[in-house]
């Protein structure tokens, strides 16, 4: 059971669903960790991103109080300080390759929100 | 017009030399070109292509009234009437002046010409006393003149003694549709008719009596019949001087006599005179060019022309008439529409010679840059002229050789236009400051934006008129789309008029447009996922993630008890504490969970959000005004707190500033804000569209000596006009520079009301100013808005990337080096 848990993530609880914003970014500490948490809302229903909170340009824990948008067909989150976008699904800076967000898994389970890393 | 091109051309060459300029007017350069606009509003000095302080800087010496009678070549001098002058080089540029065929009785005294501004002044006084005029004459100058006329509202005839109108540029065929053209409009046009004598009229003042034996009725008469080199002075110092007039001049523009120069509308090269401006700048720039050492030569010009006459338009090309030997040509004709186009190829096929184009120029400028710079026609020419013929080979800006001449006036080449956006213009404004491109007579514009935009795309600015992928709209267009449809959410117009989710770009501006339009509360639910992270949080973020706190201080006037909470404030919760450059105070340093209880401190207080965040009003700024000061003639303070407290709360494409200045002394800097204000003693000068910042820019004035109240009624007029029409992040002064008509279309509007909306801009402005209310008011009136202010949903701890060193007595953000090696302090809780 010990190497099983190494490799499968753990889920924390963060808070109750109706702490998220519509549309818009929240920010979650996980141990030491700052995670952005978007909320997308579509009329085809809810869909959670989950990426790390630490804008590696600005270099200042901000991305969750970035615009989120897309890009083609990707959901992406611009910047606040100086406006890179990354993909909300794999991290990826879309103006420099040399900087890309963390990416984790998100839920909503009995109404809580879920991260897991 | 050429002789202050060569002057300019000259000073900037920097070579060191006493210029001298003798005007025979009693004016300095203006713009001839648009002299017409006279009678659509402009005045002389819109005209103006100089003025005395400019020359002064230059170090020219000018003379005005001063017409030249003498040149005496021995002792290398000219004289006026009353004075004489010495020269090293002289330089001729006396253009010409209008022929006035020898009819008998063409010295009467409403029988006049047009050329210069007392022309102009003579015209409109005695289009006064006037009901019908005629125009002699059919060619290009006759029927802007005509339009003159019309435009005075005068029964308007044309007199060509040609079967057609204008006969060098046009072939018959295009002739005819001009005239119809023309006639539809309501001028009359006849051809083939000599004035033989101008004799009393019975109904009106004159009667033009043609050798036809026909005549015709008028009050007044404009010869437009040619232009004659004004050569007189040439002949008298006995220069060489063409047969048919002009002054001969060589390659390098020199006359007969090494030291003369002649250049312009005066100057004879190979047997031609040009009449236009473009190769007279040529001609002045050649010469400029000899004169400070360097080469150069003149070796002709394009006379090609697209102009819209009376709405209606015309361009000619090159070999128009087909008249090189083996001269193809193709013709399009399109009756129904009114438009004809021919183009003129040679015996090969492969190159355009000419063309002309009547009613439709749209290919003008792809046609000219064929003939000018000789690239190959495709397969089949006539897909050039013909509409709709497949896919029309259009000659984008790519296509053309970095040589090719975008604007002839100033020859200004497509590599010049690229070397100026390199060095850092980054907008058609930029490129034309810099180039001078499309500031003559102003045909190549067109081009000229195409070339800026596609360069500026090729580097990554985006120039696209749709403001980003999700929405292929202005942001005019969406701020109408979003009035006229009444709509009042982003998801609401995303799903009408866009595609996918949004970004960055959009949805701050729709946001920005909802508030201009429906000033709702900009963090309602629907609002606040629009709204950059300044206007989420309502303060600006700073480099390391905390927030900037400025409350309102309308006019920069605060009671000790304001500073004094302000300090305490500040105190509390340790912040950097700053004078801004807008009369405002900044605090510096705020986590975001600080900022509900920062502001509930400064609003329980009195203050109220200063909007430094928005795009929208920030600071009225003041100057001390006649309360206090000696030289003050109004209430300079009061003024701007009023209109501070108006305006507060308005959005917008990009942030907008006031200040009111006391007296003429200008304190407050009026003139360099979007809205500026100056007492005087009746009142109150509005100056408007000025700009500090990145691109400088003076403010213009726009009406004077206003009362208070119509002072607002404009004000409210030209800023919602402003938030109506500006694109997204533009401020006024580059919307201004755009504005199509500028200035006079701004008085036209706002003060004439031309177009009939001056109330609806007012009520909207109103409905803004009604509904305004503080936003950290009404965010921290709400537990669930509060809470947004949190960093972590699951955790009290702060940020702790976020770490400060001490520097003369306050905080500042520590630095990457600080932070590893321990030296900055988290700042403690306040609870
Ligand atoms: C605080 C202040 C500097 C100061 O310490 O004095 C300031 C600070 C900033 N200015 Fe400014 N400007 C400040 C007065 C000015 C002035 C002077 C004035 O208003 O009299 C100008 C020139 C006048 C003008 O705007 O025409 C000025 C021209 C700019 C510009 C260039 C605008 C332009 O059109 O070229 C920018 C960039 C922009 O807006 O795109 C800018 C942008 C900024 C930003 C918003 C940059 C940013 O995104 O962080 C800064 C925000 C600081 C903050 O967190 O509050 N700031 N800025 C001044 C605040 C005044 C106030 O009380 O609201
Ligand atoms: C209504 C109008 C519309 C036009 N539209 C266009 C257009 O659309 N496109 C285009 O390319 N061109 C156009 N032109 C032509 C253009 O204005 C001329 O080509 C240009 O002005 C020629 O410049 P210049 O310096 O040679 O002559 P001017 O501009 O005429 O300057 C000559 C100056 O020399 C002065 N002068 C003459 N003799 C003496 C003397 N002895 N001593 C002292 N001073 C003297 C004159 O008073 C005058 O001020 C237009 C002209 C007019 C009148
Ligand atoms: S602008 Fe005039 S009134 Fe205002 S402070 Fe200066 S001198 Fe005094
Ligand atoms: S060609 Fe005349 S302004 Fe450019």
């Amino acid at each position: 059971m010990q190497a099983n848990a190494e490799i499968t993530p753990l889920w924390h609880d963060i808070c109750a669903e109706s702490e998220l914003i519509s549309n818009s970014g929240i920010c979650a500490l996980i141990d030491d960790q700052q995670i952005a948490i978007f909320t997308l809302d579509l009329a085809e229903g809810r869909t959670l991103y989950a990426v790390s909170n630490w804008d590696p340009v600005g270099k200042a824990n901000v991305i969750y109080r970035g615009i989120i948008g897309s890009v083609g067909s990707e959901p992406v989150v611009a910047s606040p300080l100086y406006k890179e976008h990354y993909s909300l699904i794999s991290g990826r800076c879309m103006e420099n390759d040399g900087v890309s967000l963390m990416v984790y898994d998100a839920q909503i389970v009995d109404g809580r929100v879920q991260i897991a890393i | 017009m050429v002789g202050h091109h060569f002057v300019e051309q000259l000073v900037s060459s920097q070579y060191a030399c006493n210029i001298t300029v003798l005007s025979g007017e009693k004016r300095l350069a203006y713009d001839r070109v648009h002299l017409s606009s006279w009678f659509s509003g402009s005045n002389a000095s819109d005209l103006a292509m100089t003025d005395e302080q400019t020359y002064q800087q230059w170090g020219v010496n000018f003379e005005l009234d001063a017409q030249v009678i003498d040149i005496d070549r021995v002792h290398k001098t000219v004289s006026t009437a009353t004075k004489t002058f010495s020269y090293d080089v002289l330089v001729l540029a006396t253009g010409s002046y209008p022929f006035v065929p020898p009819i008998p009785g063409n010295d009467q005294p409403h029988c006049l010409v047009y050329r210069t501004i007392e022309d102009l002044e003579a015209i409109e006084a005695s289009a006064t006393e006037s009901k019908v005029g005629v125009v002699v004459g059919g060619g290009l100058l006759g029927l802007e003149a005509a339009n003159a006329l019309k435009q005075a509202g005068l029964e308007t005839h044309v007199v060509e003694f040609a079967p057609q109108l204008m006969a060098v540029q046009l072939d018959g065929q295009g002739g005819d549709l001009l005239r119809q053209k023309i006639e539809d409009l309501g001028v009359t046009v006849h051809t083939q008719k000599a004035t033989q004598v101008i004799e009393a009229g019975n109904d009106c003042r004159y009667r033009m009596v043609f050798a036809d034996e026909s005549f015709l009725e008028t009050d007044m008469i404009l010869f437009s019949a040619g232009i004659r080199p004004s050569d007189f002075l040439g002949k008298k110092a006995e220069l060489a001087v063409g047969e048919r007039g002009g002054i001969v001049i060589n390659d390098q523009c020199q006359t007969s006599d090494p030291n003369i120069y002649a250049i312009g509308e005066c100057a004879l090269w190979e047997n031609r005179i040009f009449g236009l401006v473009a190769p007279g700048y040529t001609m002045a720039r050649t010469v400029a060019a000899q004169i400070a050492g360097g080469e150069g030569a003149f070796t002709g010009a394009d006379m090609s022309t697209k102009l819209k006459l009376m709405g209606v338009e015309v361009g000619s090309i090159g070999d128009a008439h087909g008249k090189t030997p083996g001269a193809l040509s193709y013709t399009y004709h399109n009756q129904p529409d009114g438009v004809y186009k021919k183009l003129v190829v040679d015996a090969t096929q492969k190159h355009v010679l000419g063309a002309v184009l009547v009613g439709d120029t749209g290919d003008y400028d792809t046609l000219l840059q064929y003939s000018l710079n000789g690239i190959e026609l495709p397969q089949k020419p006539e897909s050039l002229i013909l509409p709709s013929a497949g896919e029309q080979p259009a000659l984008g800006a790519d296509a053309l050789p970095d040589s090719a001449t975008i604007c002839s006036c100033h020859n200004v080449a497509k590599c010049d236009i690229t070397q100026a956006i390199d060095s850092g213009c980054c907008s058609l404004g930029d490129v034309k400051s810099a180039t001078k491109a499309s500031t003559g007579c102003g045909g190549c514009t067109a081009l000229l934006k195409n070339v800026v935009d596609s360069e500026l795309e090729k580097r990554g600015v985006e120039v696209s008129k749709a403001i980003c992928e999700h929405f292929d709209y202005t942001r005019q267009e969406l701020f109408h789309i979003v009035k006229v449809e009444g709509i009042r959410s982003f998801d609401d117009l995303l799903a009408k008029h866009g595609t996918g989710l949004g970004c960055d770009i959009c949805k701050p501006a729709v946001g920005s447009i909802l508030a201009s339009v429906w000033n709702d509360y900009i963090l309602s639910q629907n609002n606040l996922p629009l709204q950059d992270t300044n206007d989420t949080y309502l303060g600006n973020m700073q480099k390391d993630g905390t927030y900037s706190i400025v409350p309102r201080i309308p006019g920069g006037e605060i009671t000790p008890e304001g500073l004094i909470l302000i300090g305490e404030v500040a105190k509390k919760y340790g912040l950097y504490t700053k004078i801004t450059g807008g009369q405002r105070i900044d605090l510096f340093g705020a986590r975001v969970d600080q900022l509900p209880d920062i502001w509930q401190t400064l609003i329980d207080g009195g203050f109220e959000t200063g909007h430094a965040y928005a795009k929208g009003l920030r600071t009225v700024k003041s100057c001390v005004g006649s309360t206090w000061c000696r030289y003050g003639v109004q209430d300079s303070v009061g003024e701007a707190i009023n209109i501070e407290n108006r305006y507060k709360g308005l959005r917008g494409p990009h942030k907008i500033k006031f200040a009111v200045s006391g007296c003429t002394r200008e304190c407050a800097e009026a003139q360099s804000k979007d809205i500026g204000i100056i007492a005087t003693e009746n009142g109150w000068n509005l100056y408007v569209c000025g700009n500090g910042g990145m691109k400088p820019r003076h403010a213009d004035l726009f009406a004077t000596d206003l009362d208070t109240q119509t002072l607002i009624k404009y004000i409210d007029r030209v800023l919602m006009f402003y938030v109506k029409t500006a694109d997204r992040l533009q401020r006024t002064s580059v919307w201004m520079e755009n504005l199509e008509g500028g200035l006079d279309y701004l008085k036209a509007v706002v003060i004439k009301d031309s177009l009939g909306m001056a109330e609806e801009l007012e009520g909207q402005m109103q409905l803004i100013v009604d509904a305004y209310q503080c936003e950290w008011k009404t965010t921290l009136a709400s537990e669930e808005s509060r809470k947004r202010f949190r960093q972590f949903v699951n955790s009290k701890q702060t940020d702790s990337n976020i770490q400060f060193v001490d520097e003369r007595g306050q905080i500042r953000p520590a630095t990457e080096a600080e932070k590893i090696a321990g030296e900055a302090r988290i700042p403690v809780e306040v609870i």
